[in-house]
């Protein structure tokens, strides 16, 4: 495979995560897929956890133009400078790191580089990234704007997808969540719910 | 179901050697492939630990899971809270340890002082556990059967089975009787002891009936050098086709009081009228059974019943017994032959001696002569053993003496007084032992219970007796479970001196044509070689 496919660029960064533009509008990462950004020597792989478009200043909202256009594309052919005005960002939950070739899932030392590289994980890294499902714990108890249900259920869709045995995975996943949330039936039912096949 | 290695079974969570302990079941080993009964080995920290699953039960993580179920029809919600949310627990008693250093390879396992370690892992143990436990078949090693799910032999020491009295229980159609032959085969096979069977219902000595209505083999016709069948029926043993060596007949002056005593119950007699008895015996001498039956309603009688302060009545009803005991085609005023020394010959020799009791399955006649024959043999038993202890000999041959409806012998009411209680009680000194048959065993009195040495139990289903049999077990509670829940037929649940732990087996198979030769080739195996022994011998 060539090199790993670049998806934007850091932006904003603090220990547990940070914030990524895309280099082109709409150019987001999935919901629940693995990323990674460079610090050499460490490698920080993070989930994306919430992705916006919005305008470039944030005080100026944008204005609906398409009253006179036929179809949607026509106003972005109509005026071009949308694609200027307009930006697409990322949020990404830092949940493990690579370091002399070791691959850790918990937090690295230091947080991401503001214009560091984001790139999405090849199948290869993610399937390695998911034979141990201690990330799992870092999204349940974070505390994010989307629900960890949702984000959960997204990153085991996602990570499912490079198994061999998809059944498999989500069971063995399954399982963990079942003995982390323990206590909490109903967060447990609903996230199951959303990964069956 | 065999299994090669160990098949991992989950994690050791709590416990208390008392107790036992609990197991945690992973969730790739799954509730219903458990069973009660079944051999179990935890890895604990510095030894191993053997054991047995008395209980398996079910848990859950958070109580909401039982008042909201998930929906378990679907397979993936299922699959994922097996093992997680809802788990399979089991409960094991450890029963002893096997311990990993040289000095413990050589003593064995030995029985178990403590409990693994938290979270020890426990296997389903292996074929060369249980091998390890159970020994395999040697010369003082008998082949009883294998554990539940295994192939693995387990064997009885016979030695140490016939240094004490052993007791065979069961509901009737479990399957007692093909126990009985099985370790009768067994101790004729090893030649640990010579056996003296009352055979109430004849299928002991020459054939017997499976279940089906198949006929079996029985001793004589395995061994037919090593049995001799005495019969009190010589037609119904003619009419059987079998081959007797004796017909016992009994005297009149054979029977004693005690005699009577034990058959106070059966013969309906009341206490006053066995007190009689003994009178009458000091008034005549040996002869005072025909004595008494020949006193006429006369005004001698009368006087000599003043004389001895025995009340008509009383009198009466002794006499009423002594009918039905006259009455007995097998009695006679004067017994042509001695029987005992006659039985006595030939277990001298090492023939074991059955004897059947043909059409006279009543339970009168049972008693009578068992009682009366044992006494005697008994008696004699106890002077040779003195005289061998005295003169410094070889000890008379170990005696096993098998009794069937032993409760009749051995009730409360009686076991002080009849011979069957005091050879329970002395155990081995007078190198007389009991093998006790009974569907009743809380009928029997529990002072005799204890000292049964090797209990070998089929289903019970009687909370009463259960509780006799298991009396003073360690880990009754949980054996109970296990001994409940036995199949009723070839199954039994084997615990005591003979076996290192309590033991469930399925017995071995009897019946068939190879099960007949397996028992005979090794007896032959063993023939060649007392023979080239005995040449040895010769040359020395």
């Amino acid at each position: 495979m060539a090199e790993v496919q670049r998806v934007g660029e850091v932006i904003e960064a603090s220990t547990t995560g940070f914030v990524a533009q895309c280099y082109e509008l709409y150019q987001l990462p999935p919901l629940g897929s693995l990323v990674k950004t460079r610090d050499l020597p460490v490698e920080l792989y993070g989930i994306v956890y919430n992705a916006a478009t919005t305008s470039l200043e944030p005080g100026r909202r944008p204005i609906a133009r398409g009253k006179d256009e036929a179809s949607e594309e026509a106003i972005y052919q109509s005026s071009p400078q949308l694609l200027k005005l307009l930006r697409s960002e990322f949020g990404v939950l830092v949940v493990g790191h690579r370091q002399d070739d070791k691959l850790f899932h918990y937090l690295p030392s230091k947080p991401a580089r503001i214009h560091g590289f984001v790139y999405l994980c090849s199948p290869e890294e993610v399937k390695e990234f998911s034979q141990s499902f201690d990330f799992l714990n870092i999204l349940l108890n974070a505390h994010l704007p989307v629900s960890a249900e949702e984000l959960i259920a997204a990153c085991l869709r996602q990570m499912s997808q490079v198994h061999e045995d998809r059944h498999a995975f989500l069971v063995a996943a399954g399982k963990e969540l079942a003995i982390l949330l323990s206590g909490e039936l109903n967060q447990l039912k609903a996230i199951l719910g959303r990964i069956k096949e | 179901m065999t299994q090669e290695n160990t098949e991992r079974l989950g994690i050791v969570v709590s416990g208390s050697l008392n107790k036992g302990i609990e197991v945690k079941l992973d969730s790739s080993a799954s509730v219903e492939d458990m069973a009660v009964g079944r051999y179990v080995t935890i890895e604990g920290g510095k030894q191993r630990f053997f054991g047995m699953i008395t209980d398996i039960s079910l848990g859950v993580i958070d109580q909401k899971l039982t008042l909201t179920p998930p929906d378990v029809s679907d397979p993936f919600m299922a699959e994922v809270l097996a093992g997680t949310s809802t788990y399979g627990t089991l409960h094991v008693l450890p029963m002893l340890t096997i311990g990993g250093d040289v000095a413990s390879l050589i003593e064995g396992p030995q029985p178990v002082k403590t409990v693994p370690s938290h979270f020890s892992l426990v296997n389903l143990a292996s074929q060369r556990d249980v091998e390890l436990v159970f020994g395999s078949e040697d010369e003082r090693k008998f082949y009883i059967g294998t554990p539940l799910d295994m192939e693995t032999k387990i064997c009885l020491n016979l030695e140490e089975l016939v240094k004490r009295s052993n007791g065979i229980f069961g509901k009737s159609g479990t399957g007692k009787t093909f126990l009985t032959r099985l370790l009768l085969i067994g101790m004729l096979q090893k030649g640990t002891a010579v056996n003296l069977v009352f055979d109430m219902h004849s299928e002991y000595g020459w054939e017997g009936r499976s279940e089906e209505g198949r006929k079996v083999k029985a001793l004589k016709q395995l061994f037919p050098s090593r049995v001799a069948v005495f019969t009190l029926d010589e037609e119904n043993s003619r009419r059987r086709r079998v081959s007797t060596d004796f017909v016992v007949r009994i005297g009149y002056d054979e029977i004693e009081p005690e005699d009577m005593a034990l058959l106070r119950q059966t013969l309906n007699l009341t206490e006053p009228a066995v007190e009689a008895v003994y009178q009458m015996r000091r008034r005549f001498g040996r002869d005072w059974l025909q004595n008494t039956l020949d006193l006429k309603d006369s005004e001698e009688t009368r006087e000599l019943l003043r004389e001895l302060t025995i009340h008509e009545s009383t009198f009466q009803n002794l006499q009423r017994g002594l009918a039905t005991i006259r009455r007995l085609p097998f009695i006679e005023s004067r017994a042509p032959d001695n029987t005992v020394k006659r039985i006595l010959d030939y277990l001298d020799q090492g023939i074991n001696v059955v004897l059947e009791f043909g059409r006279y399955t009543d339970i009168t006649a049972y008693i009578l002569v068992a009682n009366l024959l044992t006494r005697r043999i008994h008696t004699q038993y106890r002077e040779r053993m003195e005289k061998a202890m005295g003169e410094d000999i070889a000890l008379p041959r170990a005696l096993v003496i098998t009794i069937e409806e032993a409760h009749k012998f051995l009730n409360p009411e009686v076991a002080s007084q009849t011979i069957f209680g005091t050879i329970a009680r002395e155990m081995r000194k007078y190198n007389v032992t009991l093998l006790v048959i009974d569907q009743r065993p809380s009928g029997i009195d529990s002072e005799v219970m204890s000292q049964i040495g090797t209990k070998v139990t089929c289903l019970l289903d009687n909370e009463r007796d259960i509780d006799s049999v298991l009396a003073g077990v360690s880990g009754k509670s949980e054996l109970k479970s296990v001994l409940s829940r036995l199949e009723s037929r070839q199954q039994a649940l084997i615990f005591g001196h003979a076996v290192p732990m309590p033991v469930v087996v399925r017995t071995r198979e009897y019946g068939s044509a190879e099960s007949y030769k397996d028992f005979v080739s090794t007896e032959r195996a063993e023939m060649s070689q007392q023979a080239k022994k005995d040449i040895e011998e010769l040359w020395e």
